[in-house]
């Protein structure tokens, strides 16, 4: 056994790709080993900016030897058989033994293979790495053909105290590295991991992300209380600048109180993004506090004020733009932006920004008849000014600010609140973990933004197909789920999908409307079930699926049975309120004893019919003959089936779909009963056909609540 | 050399210009002078852009003055301008020690690496306009980005075999930083009291008023078309050189067009993608004469040897 450690030293690492690839590494070699027959104990990865390290403990010195035995010809056989089998098997024939068997004496060979080197198995599992690495960007560099992330340098392979030799393009594996660049930079060798991290650390480099992330996070912390402020934590922050140095020194910088009447969210994104600082609040107000830490990768030779006073200038000049941006824009008015949205394209089959607005602008006012307490002056001024600060200064130079600085220069001009926030909010949710509006305006805009994102790319033909979404379309679907489900908004799928539709229609966008009529050969009277075709909104066809899909994957995430939604969604509901109110009952109900039988007996009917049909080419739909049922328990089915069923109708109706599943879970006593004494396939003809329908009475009264058909089990 | 030092400590503008220069001709560069054309990046010098492309082993350094017409700013913000120095060394085949290489230069112009914290941060370079990518960082000195390091993958399309390394120093950004000055303007440039502001305000306030307001747009977009008509003729006469100024001349009236608000939009990947086809049919253009007098180099080479 011995212990195997591996460096590739390079030129300076993206933080933001370090943790996968030293996990790759990691899985790369481990594999590589494995699949060679070594075994090892642990194995453990660790990256730095100029750095990937693999330490495996415990790895056997060779691999397994392998004695394997072979059954050869017949003795009587030709030579030529023999010799064939001598070749394959590389021996001679005095390594032949004879064996005699029933069927006569054959010849064996004994193959002994004896173990390989783990050196050679490290040797070709490292250059096997380098040269398929899964970098997401690499390079060639100089005159050489490698490429990696960027220049590599040096390979450190050393197993049992030994080098492993063998070269990648140039690049020696060998026994050295280097410390830190500034602090540490002559080269040292190495004896194995528990040297190399220790001689690393001597020469100002901490190998491990986690313990510089720690460091950083515990320094910043006592800066910041020395401070007499809170330190704002953020983890990918903090993951990204452990990306950033091998030798962490958390300092603390201030700038200017002036700058802080320009609104924290540009401050934050200054520092945060550009200048990877983290920022501190006041803990009295929670208000941004003018005090930042940030981590160089040095200890300088003065106290640390020469690099304190260089990130504070370079703050200073990057909020001082900032400010003036915002200065600027508050000198304007939103709607004095409106006109250049004219100049940019929403895209090009589907308009300009403005086209855009004036849709959402209609469609904000409609939606909000369907939303408690929303204000539909309101819904369409905030959908107006929705898009007003794409063309501000700020947001031409902080893009990801878009809607933020919307709501600020909406209150600056003195806009109601609900109108500034919903200029915000509109562009929620993003995602399914991000905060969903619930205010009314912002839930009226929000849709309308999302509903004619949606159906506009799905009315020219523009649909995700497989992993390419490039319009998200996918994230505008669940938004729109989310944002109608969360707030419990009940309208019609449907019908709101065309009126969104009919706003590109009256816009004259002429593509959409060759769909249309294509479709429809020029006969579309009823303009709905045009729109609908057009663009698939009809049951079945391809943008009420996709909702269907993704309301699946939403519900999926919260645990629900996506065929229990199939069995619902078959049902031609497109309220997305009531579906997911009936699925619930429906699976409540399905936790039941009289739930999973009425179920099992749904399955038996519903086959028996399925089998029998399709044996007599006709369907068993007609009324049931009450002068046939002959049985008790045939009697009693029926005016079960009848009652059950006008319960759950009228239940339905009223939406309590627990009562409804109530009604009909009663059914499963009397199903129970008749399938035990009762025999479908009767003699006589006119019997059998009775029971038959008495079963197609069974189907259609279960199926009104949803198609239980399309449930699992 | 003398070196005059600014009250403040640092090396003047000038100096710096000096220092550089001298550091990598000691280190093997030709010093190249300025293209004298307008550019919005050293990059188009023809000593980058198509110097990067072929066989050959190329180093040359050189001042390049960039014109941006939308960082126009009348001279009121500190930190913008429209016109302002490029210092660009491009090294290939790029080097082992080029990291070295590039940390000695700062050294030299006395930035001090045990002293500030200085870093290597991903910064991916692409140019849509020239077809070109490459790998690298810009470099940070105590928070503030003072040049761009990229290692070239593409130009024009073509792929760049050797691997050039470019290095691109912000001179006035390098030299507010070893000078300590919070203002373009007020940076030292001769050590012997005359200021940024002194040679180039007026220009600035001057320039900006040209390029947002006065230009005069129907001429720019016929100078777009003739260059690019020129550019296209110049190609089929065989003249990539000729023909790449004219490729540098739109890009540059693109910038304007740009800068006065004219360009929608949607016109504008038009454009880019306008001058793109260009800057590819140059570079083609390019490497296709110079493998030709490369050839013809060696027929004569072996004809002399035969004799």
């Amino acid at each position: 056994m011995a212990d195997l450690l591996i460096e590739l030293f390079s030129e300076e690492i993206p933080a933001r790709m370090q943790a996968k690839a030293s996990g790759d590494l990691k899985r790369m070699i481990t594999a590589s080993l494995t699949d060679a027959g070594l075994t090892f104990e642990v194995a453990a990865a660790f990256a730095t900016p100029r750095r990937l390290a693999l330490s495996v403990t415990g790895v056997p010195t060779s691999t397994p030897d392998i004695s394997e035995e072979r059954r050869g010809p017949s003795t009587r056989a030709p030579e030529k058989a023999l010799e064939g089998f001598m070749r394959g098997a590389g021996v001679t024939r005095d390594q032949l033994e004879e064996r005699e068997e029933k069927k006569g004496t054959f010849f064996y060979a004994k193959i002994e293979k004896p173990g390989r080197a783990a050196t050679e198995v490290i040797a070709e599992a490292v250059e096997a790495a380098v040269r398929n690495f899964p970098w997401p960007k690499s390079q060639r560099w100089g005159a050489g053909a490698l490429k990696w992330v960027r220049p590599l340098h040096s390979i450190i392979c050393v197993f049992g105290g030994n080098i492993v030799k063998f070269e990648i393009e140039g690049v020696q594996a060998g026994n050295y590295t280097q410390g830190h660049r500034f602090m540490a930079p002559e080269p040292f060798t190495v004896s194995d991991f528990g040297d190399y991290k220790a001689k690393l650390l001597d020469h100002n480099v901490i190998l491990d992300p986690a313990r510089r992330a720690t460091l950083i996070a515990d320094t910043a912390q006592t800066l910041a209380s020395a401070a007499g402020l809170e330190l704002v934590a953020d983890r990918g922050l903090l993951e990204e600048v452990a990306g950033l140095v091998e030798w962490p020194v958390p300092m603390i910088g201030k700038f200017d109180p002036d700058f802080l009447a320009v609104p924290e969210e540009v401050l934050i994104l200054t520092m945060k993004k550009d200048q990877k600082y983290f920022v501190t609040r006041d803990p009295a107000t929670g208000k941004l506090a003018n005090k930042f830490i940030f981590a160089a990768n040095i200890e300088p030779t003065d106290d640390g004020t020469a690099i304190t006073q260089g990130n504070q200038r370079v703050l200073a000049a990057r909020l001082a733009d900032a400010k003036f941006f915002w200065e600027q824009d508050l000198k304007g008015k939103l709607d004095d932006n409106l006109g250049a949205l004219k100049d940019i394209v929403f895209h090009k089959d589907l308009g300009m920004v403005s086209d855009r607005v004036e849709r959402m602008k209609k469609l904000s006012r409609y939606l909000a008849g369907f939303i408690d307490g929303c204000d539909a002056d309101q819904a369409e001024r905030a959908a107006e000014l929705a898009k007003a600060d794409l063309v501000s200064g700020m947001v031409n130079e902080f893009a990801s600010l878009q809607g933020t600085m919307g709501r600020y220069y909406a209150l600056a001009q003195g806009e109601a609140q609900a109108v500034a926030d919903a200029a915000r909010d509109h562009y929620a949710p993003a995602g399914p973990n991000d905060a969903c509006p619930s205010a009314p305006v912002s839930v009226a805009v929000a849709l309308a933004e999302k509903l004619d994102t949606l159906v506009g790319f799905f009315g020219i033909d523009q649909k995700p197909t497989g992993s390419k979404d490039p319009f998200a379309l996918r994230r505008s679907a669940l938004g729109i789920i989310r944002l109608i489900t969360e707030n419990n908004v009940r309208l019609e799928l449907q019908a709101v999908l065309a009126a969104a539709l009919l706003g590109y229609l009256d816009q004259g966008n002429v593509l959409i409307r060759a769909k249309i009529d294509e479709k429809m050969h020029g006969t579309a009277d009823d303009l709905e079930v045009a729109l609908g075709v057009a663009i698939g909104v009809h049951r079945g066809a391809e943008l009420l699926s996709f909702f269907g899909d993704r309301l699946k994957v939403q519900q999926r995430d919260k645990g629900v049975r996506h065929d229990l939604i199939d069995a619902v969604f078959a049902k031609g509901d497109d309220d997305l309120v009531r579906i997911l109110d009936r699925v619930a009952a429906l699976s409540a109900a399905l936790e039941t004893d009289d739930g999973v039988n009425l179920l099992a007996g749904y399955k038996r009917a519903a086959n028996i019919l399925r089998i029998e049909e399709k044996k007599d080419g006709k369907a068993y739909d007609q009324s049931v003959d009450m002068a046939l049922l002959t049985l008790a328990e045939e009697k009693s089915l029926h005016i079960a089936l009848k009652d059950a069923k006008a319960e759950a109708e009228a239940a339905l109706t009223d939406e309590d779909f627990e009562k409804a599943m109530a009604a009909l879970s009663t059914l499963r006593v009397p199903i129970d009963a008749f399938f035990e004494a009762v025999i479908v396939n009767a003699d006589e003809a006119d019997i059998r056909a009775n029971r038959l329908a008495l079963l197609s009475e069974i189907r259609s009264a279960v199926n009104t609540v949803a198609d239980f058909g399309l449930i699992e089990g | 050399m003398t070196v005059n030092f600014s009250t403040k400590g640092g090396m003047p503008f000038q100096t710096m210009i000096l220092t550089l220069q001298s550091y990598w001709a000691d280190h093997g560069c030709l010093i190249l002078q300025p293209h004298d054309m307008e550019m919005g990046a050293g990059t188009f010098h023809p000593a980058t852009t198509l110097r990067a492309l072929g066989p050959d082993s190329w180093k040359a350094a050189y001042v390049q003055p960039c014109r941006r017409p939308t960082d126009g700013r009348y001279g009121e913000n500190p930190n913008r301008l429209q016109h302002y120095y490029q210092f660009q060394v491009i090294l290939k085949p790029s080097p082992a020690d080029m990291q070295a290489l590039y940390l000695g230069s700062l050294e030299a112009i006395g930035i001090d690496s045990k002293l500030h914290d200085i870093r290597f941060v991903e910064d991916d370079w692409e140019s849509p306009t020239l077809g070109a990518w490459g790998l690298g960082w810009e470099i940070w000195c105590d928070g503030m980005e003072v040049s761009q390091y990229t290692y070239f993958q593409q130009v024009g399309g073509i792929e760049c075999k050797p691997v050039s390394g470019e290095l691109t120093y912000g001179l006035e950004r390098l030299a507010m930083f070893v000078q300590g000055v919070d203002s373009i303007y007020e940076l030292d440039f001769n050590g012997n009291g005359v200021t940024y502001g002194d040679v180039f305000l007026e220009n600035e306030r001057e320039q900006s008023a040209y390029n947002f307001e006065h230009a005069t747009t129907e001429k720019l977009f016929q100078d777009f078309s003739q260059a690019q008509a020129e550019c296209t003729k110049l190609l089929e006469a065989e003249l990539p050189l000729p023909a790449y100024e004219q490729c540098i001349k739109s890009s540059h009236t693109f910038n304007l067009l740009d800068a006065r608000g004219v360009i929608s939009v949607t016109e504008r990947q038009a454009y880019i993608g306008r001058v793109r086809d260009l800057a590819k049919g140059c570079c083609e253009a390019w490497v296709k004469k110079s493998a030709e007098l490369a050839a013809g180099t060696n027929a004569v080479r072996s004809k002399e040897g035969e004799a």
